[in-house]
């Protein structure tokens, strides 16, 4: 039977933390952040490996902390499968020994059974002797995975499980988790700086800075409308500006961008006249054909000139300066169709930006 | 070949290394682990042993256990015997004197050990004691052999302390190493020659095994 997993964290230093999360059974909330927003810190807190100063960490009826009443159990009593960033093999047992190190809970005769099983389901079928140093990174991963299994817990913490191994290995390896996660009925946390990763493995997302949870939702909630030019940038927006709101309508806000008129889905959370923040994904960005106008062109277009052209393989990446403003508008684009627009730096060229992409915010109050 | 004075340096050695090793494991695991104030002053008093001269070594031991100390007086209430210049009292001598070449290894050892293994012991639900047991224990083990073997090497060969404070009392308090002293005042060369080439023949070959050993586990814990 598989319980909520609830996290409430705060300490002032020396990582500071303000946490609240609340991760039902069956699901996955990834935390997603930048190195040093405390994103490790949180899961030692909830395994027990570090004590902040006030918290409260349930799963289900178990509560395993609480500051408040005193209550701080071990490690050793948190029923937690955790895999470790570099995986934390330990290198003198073999994958087999490694497993059976996290079943001293079951019946000594069962245990090497119950660990070739575990191996089994990741894939790793008589690999059992090998100690970690003779597997490859992935099926060190598996280990790992296997062994955050054994436990048979009622929460599973995976911090940054894919960093430690090769892009191709990871493709495979984010195919198997989410196909182990569809089985597994316990709250799942996992840590991870990817955003791809987390929209791959993840149900919800928590945006984590400075030790902060700034907004946490469904996946595509948050990734549609950050609540934040923070959180805007943190889950890779790079199309952040100021504006302010010029008019509400039944059917549009419609916002002036230093003097452009841009028509974004109502928000109807922003009074005309206030000042905001706003952003759009690369990908609500339409280059107009140079050769050949349509129809899609009346959307919010925006005149400019092609201020920089990274190619990157199949695609290139375009910086795109803004005639009104100068602001700088990123998108990508397929390689053949820059070609076919004869794109490259200095030339003219115009955009339409969605009315549904453009999502407004607070103003941006930071620096960055 | 003075059998008594090698029998009673093998035995000096193991009684060190038999009280020694255990204080030396949870004292270098508390300091490889642990991080407070005075910890540097700690690891200064346990390292003096390797910077001072034996016999200064030698002198204030000998004044501790001397039969107008507290310690002195106690053993000899105790036991009915003085503590200095006896058997019992080069044993007290050598765990002080040998208390760095015990203590380092093993703290290095237990250093090295990425804390994330410890934690992921505890994550398997390992009581501290089956950690220790399962993971630490295993992992440490190439710097426990070293300590053990610095310990008992270093002990055969210890003269100034022993001097000091066992003097050279023919089966009680007579090592290997003063013997060659011994003998060599004596103008028995011979007696002395094959007396060294004993030790030096053993101790390169301590050293030699340690180092196979190290290499041995290193390679499967790769």
């Amino acid at each position: 039977m598989a319980d909520n997993l609830v996290v409430e964290l705060r300490q002032a230093g020396p990582i500071p933390l303000d946490v609240r999360l609340d991760c039902p059974a069956s699901e996955v909330l990834a935390l997603l952040g930048p190195s040093g927003s405390g994103k490790t810190t949180i899961l030692r807190a909830i395994a027990g490996l570090l004590h902040p100063q006030e918290g409260y960490v349930a799963c289900g009826e178990a509560v395993w902390l609480d500051t408040a009443r005193n209550i701080n159990v071990t490690p050793q009593q948190r029923r937690i499968g955790y895999l470790f960033q570099h995986f934390a093999l330990f290198p003198h047992l073999s994958a087999r020994q490694n497993v059976m190190a996290a079943l001293e809970h079951r019946p000594n005769a069962d245990r090497a059974a119950r660990a070739d099983d575990l191996l089994a389901r990741v894939h790793l079928d008589g690999l059992g002797e090998r100690r970690p140093a003779q597997l490859s990174g992935g099926q060190q991963q598996r280990v790992a995975m296997a062994r955050a299994l054994a436990r048979d817990p009622a929460a599973l913490l995976l911090d940054e499980p894919f960093s430690s191994v090769d892009r191709a290995t990871r493709d495979k390896l984010y195919r198997e988790v989410a196909g182990l996660r569809r089985d597994l009925a316990m709250p799942t946390i996992l840590v991870t700086h990817d955003l791809g990763e987390a929209a791959m493995l993840a149900d919800r997302l928590a945006v984590l800075h400075h030790g902060q949870t700034l907004q946490t939702g469904r996946i595509g909630d948050v990734l549609a409308r950050p609540a934040s030019a923070t959180v805007a940038r943190l889950i890779d927006i790079r199309n952040i500006f100021a504006a302010r709101v010029a008019a509400q309508e039944a059917t549009r806000t419609l916002i002036d961008w230093n003097g452009l008129l841009l028509e974004a889905a109502p928000q109807p959370d922003f009074a005309p006249g206030d000042a905001c923040a706003w952003c759009i994904r690369a990908a609500q960005i339409v280059l107009h054909r140079r050769d050949r106008p349509s129809q899609g062109e009346r959307e919010n277009p925006v005149p400019g000139r092609i201020a920089e052209l990274v190619p990157m393989g199949d695609t290139v990446s375009i910086d795109f300066a803004a005639e009104h403003n100068g602001d700088r508008l990123q998108f990508t684009l397929s390689s053949h169709v820059a070609a076919r627009n004869d794109l490259a730096p200095g030339i003219a060229a115009t955009v339409s930006l969605r009315a549904e992409g453009i999502h407004l915010m607070p103003p941006d109050t930071t620096d960055a | 070949m003075d059998w008594t004075a090698l029998r009673l340096s093998l035995l000096l050695g193991l009684w060190t290394l038999a009280l020694l090793l255990p204080a030396a494991i949870w004292i270098g695991r508390w300091l490889a682990y642990s991080e407070f104030r005075g910890k540097s002053l700690i690891e200064a008093m346990l390292a003096l042993p390797l910077v001072l001269p034996p016999t200064v070594l030698g002198f204030y031991i000998l004044i501790a256990t001397g039969g107008s100390s507290t310690l002195g007086r106690i053993w000899q209430s105790i036991f009915g015997g003085p503590l200095a210049f006896s058997f019992e009292g080069l044993v007290f001598a050598s765990l002080i004197a040998n208390l760095p070449f015990a203590i380092q290894p093993i703290q290095q050892a237990f250093a090295a050990i990425p804390r994330d293994l410890r934690e992921a012991a505890a994550c398997c639900g390992l009581s501290p004691w089956r950690g220790f047991r399962l993971i630490e224990l295993p992992l440490a083990w190439p710097g426990l052999l070293t300590a053990a073997v610095l310990t008992f090497a270093h002990t055969l060969g210890e003269f100034g302390v022993v001097l000091m404070v066992g003097g050279s009392i023919p089966g009680e308090t007579r090592t290997i190493a003063i013997a060659i002293y011994d003998r060599v005042q004596a103008f028995d060369d011979q007696a002395a020659g094959l007396m060294a080439a004993a030790l030096l023949v053993f101790s390169l070959g301590a050293i030699a095994a340690t180092t196979a050993l190290s290499k041995r586990i290193g390679r499967r814990h790769g």
